[in-house]
């Protein structure tokens, strides 16, 4: 078990905003760097706000953390396992020095994501520095909260282009009393989509789906009753599975050797990717390949399916990380960066020109 | 009365919309003079009710061009004056687009017209095994899009999550009249969320038009047990009890004795008067499963202090538990020639104090109130009992909700849970944020809408408005909480 350390460093970091946004000079936030991979370089001043930690309030009977955001993830999770208690989006970690900043600024869930719902679904008040240094709190430690606009939730996959976030509130769920996996065999990708969308229809406690390599592996969590009586439905073989690998691409399909790409599509949107390895998650929504295939030339594919590739790690400097967005939406994301950070001096480039 | 400017309007508008889609007679307009919130009135200029996509758009298109203000509607039934209308300005009814353009029953979601009723969707995808779970207790007449803009939320929240945790994608027509959508049903979003923004902006952002919503299959399984309790705290530390036991129910529910009163005169749903707080809760999932947490919720209850607890029987007794609590509202109309609903939401932990705070406060003004609780995500409705006929009853009735809001913020709540902030809450926002926030809102919306010209005067206070509230509500330099930490 690791220890939360508890410093606030809030009147530092807004000092130091304060002076860059005078010096004109622009800002790169690193928090733990493990996901310093994630999205365009940064040519900026790193300002390191990992020191400002400590957990602001937890009351487990509540269902809410409040938390600095130099926090460490891991120690975090500890914390809340020792409650019998999780985060319900199951972040992955990519490297024992992950922040809770960092996590909500990148907004990656794990593979719990297309059944328990994101880190966006979770944050409920977010307390941040904007780009003139001046404080701002949004959203609360409450559950049901309808006053204002949303703000805080839309700092989940910022990428920290709005604000240093300092402190967030976050939602937690009770761990589960029982979990399992079972495996079915199915040859094709399609199978397996159609199979895992049908058995949504139905109230089976599911909490991970996978498929590669003609596998298809169910997790299933909650209680005992409900967790055994749906095993008794589905049939399949009980079997061991690293899950924490998948989420962490540890797991054998992740060949650093390659360019990993992340397709995200529709659940239900038939395999449009055959030929491609394939590690197929979140009940057919996101498709991860490994291949030195074209980017464009896979986006262009996925076009009309109102699909997008991210660009996740391991690509030529040339390819941009996100899915190129329309025009006038690009626009008014810029204007939205604009409000929070007039000078842009906030991780500059980080997700597309201008934002 | 007609005046040559709405004539003017309605003859451009007629240019592209049906002749009856255009509303400019008075007495047709004095339908939509004022929303739920019946305290509040004022007649449009004009109300139009466009069929289609398209004609929202030459709506906002002409409304751009003209500066008009623009007020959406869905169904009316806000509760904060959300759909107001404006002097100058027009209402946009979407209540024509009531269509459900596509049910698919393998991705579990429907595509509907902005116009739908929220509990028509479910009763469209009954047969298939599915549902839509947010419930607003207006379900029966509240529309989708309302929902969206209010980010609506119900009695099932705690599990199954508020509006936004139920959209997959919108199609918005933005304030220059072009359309603009999310789409998430990836689950992922390229660049910024913008889906938080939009539900639960109040009108304020654009126009929804298509939604995409997310349907759950039916639980095989529902019970619900009712708690009976001769005091509030009990009541109170119990759900906290339930909740540390690693149960999610779905759906949990308190009412005090002025409330449970009240709901038992109206629906006799065996309800008893006698007990300072009952907790209704249900559990869901399969037979087993909800068998087995009903063993350990009666057991919690019990430990917390329950004088008794009840299961229902069977399907028609759970039916009847919840009509009292649903019908809640309605049942303290009957005991009141007038109520008025409270909406601030507190962590659980502070429901006695606050509960106590009520009391006192309604001591002070003389003005019964009947509470009742989402006790799972501590929203509460404190139903202020008055009579309009009263001089000055209406007067003082708001300042005690205002003080009961304030009271919210100031054990780390908020000042609305679920029905918006609309007119009726615009000084309360003066006091939950500070000024720089209300100016980062106020720019969030001129990102989306330059002109101002979506619902105007709603949700975000101007710093004039907020001078005036606070001119009033601070005395000797202090606000009403000095030690006030407003999360």
């Amino acid at each position: 078990m690791t220890d939360i350390i508890d410093v606030s460093i809030e009147d530092e970091l807004r000092s130091q905003i304060r002076a860059v946004a005078a010096s004109g000079a622009e800002i790169e936030i690193i928090g733990g760097g493990s996901k310093r991979f994630f999205g365009e370089p940064i040519e900026a001043l790193p300002i390191d706000v990992s020191g400002h930690s400590g957990i602001v309030d937890y009351d487990p009977a509540e269902l809410v953390i409040t938390l600095r955001a130099g926090c460490s993830l891991r120690a975090v999770e500890d914390l809340l396992a020792q409650n019998r208690q999780m985060f319900g989006f199951e972040p992955p970690a990519f490297g024992a020095e992950a922040t809770i900043g960092g996590m909500i600024a990148t907004g990656l869930a794990g593979p719990r994501r297309a059944f328990a719902g994101g880190i966006r679904d979770f944050v409920l008040g977010v307390k941040l520095l904007d780009g003139r240094g001046e404080v701002l709190q949004f959203g609360g430690r409450v559950i049901k909260n309808v006053a204002g606009f949303d703000v805080s939730r839309t700092m989940v996959g910022a990428q920290g282009t709005l604000g240093v976030i300092l402190e967030a509130s976050i939602r937690v769920v009770p761990l589960h009393q029982t979990e399992l996996t079972l495996v079915f065999e199915h040859a094709d990708a399609d199978t397996h989509i159609r199979w895992i969308n049908q058995l949504g229809s139905e109230p089976y406690p599911i909490s991970a789906s996978l498929w590669h390599d003609g596998t298809s592996h169910l997790r299933l969590s909650g209680s005992e009753q409900g967790v055994h009586s749906a095993v008794d439905l589905l049939g399949g073989e009980m079997v061991d599975f690293d899950w924490a690998a998948v989420k962490e691409h540890r797991h054998d399909f992740f060949d650093a050797s390659l360019p990993l790409s992340r397709v995200s599509l529709a659940p239900t949107t038939p395999d449009i990717l055959s030929g491609q390895a394939q590690l197929i998650e979140w009940g057919g929504a996101q498709r991860w390949i490994c291949s030195e295939d074209d980017v464009e030339t896979l986006r262009a594919r996925l076009a009309d399916q109102h699909g997008s590739l991210c660009a996740f790690r391991g690509h030529a400097d040339s390819v941009a990380t996100f899915q190129p967005l329309p025009e006038a939406m690009l626009r008014l994301q810029r204007s939205i960066k604009s409000s929070f950070d007039p000078a842009g001096i906030f991780n500059p480039g980080r997700m597309y020109p201008g934002l | 009365m007609s005046t040559p400017r709405r004539e003017q309007l309605a003859a451009r508008f007629r240019e592209f919309l049906p002749f009856e889609s255009v509303v400019d007679q008075p007495t047709s307009l004095a339908a939509y003079e004022c929303d739920g919130l019946s305290a509040y009135r004022e007649q449009p200029l004009l109300v139009l009710l466009p069929e289609n996509i398209q004609q929202v758009q030459q709506v906002m298109r002409l409304c751009h061009e003209q500066r008009l203000p623009v007020v959406s509607r869905g169904a009316g039934t806000s509760l904060s004056g959300g759909a107001l209308p404006h002097a100058e300005g027009v209402v946009l009814s979407l209540a024509k687009m009531n269509r459900i353009l596509e049910v698919d029953r393998l991705a579990r979601s429907a595509v509907v017209e902005p116009g739908v009723r929220n509990l028509a969707i479910s009763e469209a995808v009954r047969s298939e095994g599915l549902y839509y779970a947010p419930d607003p207790s207006s379900q029966i007449a509240c529309s989708i899009g309302g929902n969206v803009a209010e980010n609506a939320g119900g009695v099932h929240c705690l599990k199954y999550g508020l509006t936004l945790h139920n959209i997959l994608a919108l199609k918005v027509v933005g304030a220059d009249g072009e359309i603009f959508e999310i789409d998430q049903r990836s689950l992922q979003s390229d660049g910024y969320d913008l889906m938080p923004l939009l539900v639960g902006s109040e009108g304020m952002l654009g126009i929804v038009v298509e939604v995409t919503v997310k349907l759950l299959p039916i639980p095989r399984c529902a019970r619900v047990v009712m708690g009976v309790f001769d005091s509030v705290e009990a009541a109170g530390d119990s759900v906290a009890a339930i909740i540390a036991e690693g149960i999610i129910p779905g759906g949990i529910e308190m009412m005090d004795n002025p409330a449970i009163r009240a709901a038992e005169d109206f629906v006799h749903a065996g309800y008893p008067v006698e007990a300072e707080a009952i907790l209704i809760c249900e559990l869901d999932g399969t037979e087993e499963e909800v068998l087995s947490q009903i063993e350990r919720v009666e057991a919690v209850l019990i430990k917390g202090g329950a004088v008794e607890t009840r299961l229902a029987r069977d399907e028609a007794e759970r039916l009847l538990f919840w009509s009292g609590r649903k019908a809640a509202f309605p049942a303290v109309g009957r005991i009141s020639p007038d109520y008025y609903c409270i909406d601030g939401t507190i962590p659980r932990k502070s429901l006695a104090a606050v509960l106590a705070g009520v009391r006192e406060l309604s001591e002070e003004y003389g003005l019964p109130v009947a509470n009742v609780f989402h006790a799972g995500d501590g929203n509460l409705h404190p139903l202020i009992l008055y009579d309009a006929n009263n001089e000055g009853e209406l007067e003082r009735t708001e300042e005690l909700g205002s003080k009961i809001l304030l009271l919210c913020i100031h054990h780390g709540g908020t000042i609305t849970g679920e029905h918006g902030v609309g007119v009726e809450k615009l000084g309360e926002m003066c006091v939950q944020f500070s000024d720089a926030e209300r100016n980062q809102f106020h720019a969030l919306r001129e990102c989306f809408d330059p002109l101002k010209i979506l619902n105007p005067g709603k949700a975000i206070p101007t710093l004039a408005r907020c001078a005036e509230f606070n001119a009033m509500h601070v005395h000797a330099g202090e606000l009403p909480f000095p030690e006030l930490e407003r999360f």
